[in-house]
């Protein structure tokens, strides 16, 4: 068995509206929140490192665990190798202890956190971080605007182990299918290619599909689910997504206008940001989800203890 | 226009929520009948009305792209 314990975020205090990315872009600030729903994104300074921007969330959610193990995801990274997992390890006091870096994306937190759930029994507790610098790609010239204005920076973690925490984790899906790999994809430069179209026809399916199966698996109705927390990609798909699986969207926690899509580590921070507030009677579910180049995308289903 | 062609352009005005109707050699994509979102709405219709289950690897843009092309695919789903 294995346990959420704690989850933590940090966002870079430079925020950039909607009104200086139009003026950057030169379009309407009103066809960017018509375009995508995001009114705000933050950005990274320059001098703050993947590495960097995961320690500051891990920190967040470290309250005194030794992880036997640490996992970070980045597709943003500074480096071709070495990734960033071992210095955020050594920046933490926990030079020694096995890191591994997961460079998938949008998904990779969700891969992490299910490779943790397994990992977990044999290191204690596993330290998953995810961290992006998604800005740099997406205002890199030649700007397209249709992607320019989607992304954002920031960095999510959370602690999982084999002791008791505050949830357990029931079961996880992960899959990857390799045939799109070029629909999505950052090269060594240039900015982020995406097709939309075929992007958003596989999220659509795919999504749903990932968490229908981890349900079924647990024998979990999707009414059944508490909580959604999704990687946050787009307003219209999760939407999309609620209704393919037939739970309301309100169920869907969102925080997407105020940090625009931060790739993998996006769903970590709506994790943390709703856990906040939220306030869960012991046994309800919580359910997991992601979706992102590669294609990879899973799902992974959690209980209040 | 064929039956089918008829079938698949009542469900491209209900998607694209437009009066008009495309031609069907016509993209649908560079018209403005169909955006990312309204595609996937087009290809849940078309498994609606046409009985076809479209798995996901038959999911290319291009396929859908206008009424001509939806119509060969879906001819060839119901062989």
């Amino acid at each position: 068995m294995a346990f959420i314990q704690s989850f933590g975020r940090y966002l870079p205090e430079r925020v950039l509206g909607n009104a200086e990315l139009a003026r950057l872009l030169g379009c309407e600030s009103s066809w960017i929140l018509e375009a995508c729903g995001i009114e705000e994104r933050r950005i990274a300074a320059s001098d703050e490192t993947i590495a960097i921007l995961a320690e500051q969330a891990a920190r967040n959610c470290l309250t005194g665990q030794q992880p036997g193990l640490v996992i970070l995801s980045s597709g943003t990274s500074e480096r071709r190798f070495p990734g960033p997992a071992a210095q955020l390890a050594t920046r933490l006091g926990l030079a020694g202890i096995p890191a591994i870096d997961l460079p998938i994306a949008s998904a990779g937190s969700l891969f992490a956190m299910a490779l943790a759930a397994q990992l977990a029994p044999a290191y204690g507790t596993v330290l998953v971080a995810a961290a992006e610098k998604m800005s740099a790609p997406a205002l890199t010239e030649p700007l397209d605007r249709n992607t320019a204005i989607l992304f954002g920076d920031g960095a999510g973690a959370c602690l999982i182990t084999n002791e008791p925490g505050e949830f357990e984790i029931l079961d996880s899906v992960v899959h990857s299918d390799g045939a799109y790999a070029d629909d999505l994809r950052l090269d060594l430069t240039g900015p982020i290619h995406m097709d939309g179209r075929t992007v958003i026809m596989q999220a659509s399916r795919k999504l749903p599909a990932a968490i229908n199966e981890v349900l079924t698996r647990q024998n979990v109705a999707p009414l059944q689910v508490d909580t959604f927390l999704l990687h946050q990609a787009n307003r219209n798909l999760t939407e999309r997504v609620a209704k393919a699986v037939g739970a309301p969207a309100s169920r869907f926690f969102s925080n997407i206008q105020k940090y625009g899509n931060t790739s993998s580590a996006s769903m970590l921070i709506a994790a943390a940001e709703w856990h906040q507030t939220a306030k869960p009677d012991p046994g309800a579910k919580i359910c997991f989800a992601a979706f992102g180049a590669g294609f990879h995308y899973g799902a992974l289903l959690t209980q209040k203890t | 226009m064929t039956d089918d062609l008829e079938k698949l352009a009542a469900i491209v005005r209900r998607v694209s929520k437009s009066d008009a109707t495309p031609s069907p050699e016509e993209s649908l994509f560079d018209a403005g009948y169909l955006d990312s979102f309204s595609l996937t709405d087009l290809v849940a219709e078309i498994e609606r009305d046409f009985s076809i289950r479209i798995p996901d690897s038959d999911l290319n843009p291009r396929r859908f792209d206008s009424l001509d092309r939806i119509a060969e695919y879906v001819r060839s789903r119901a062989v």
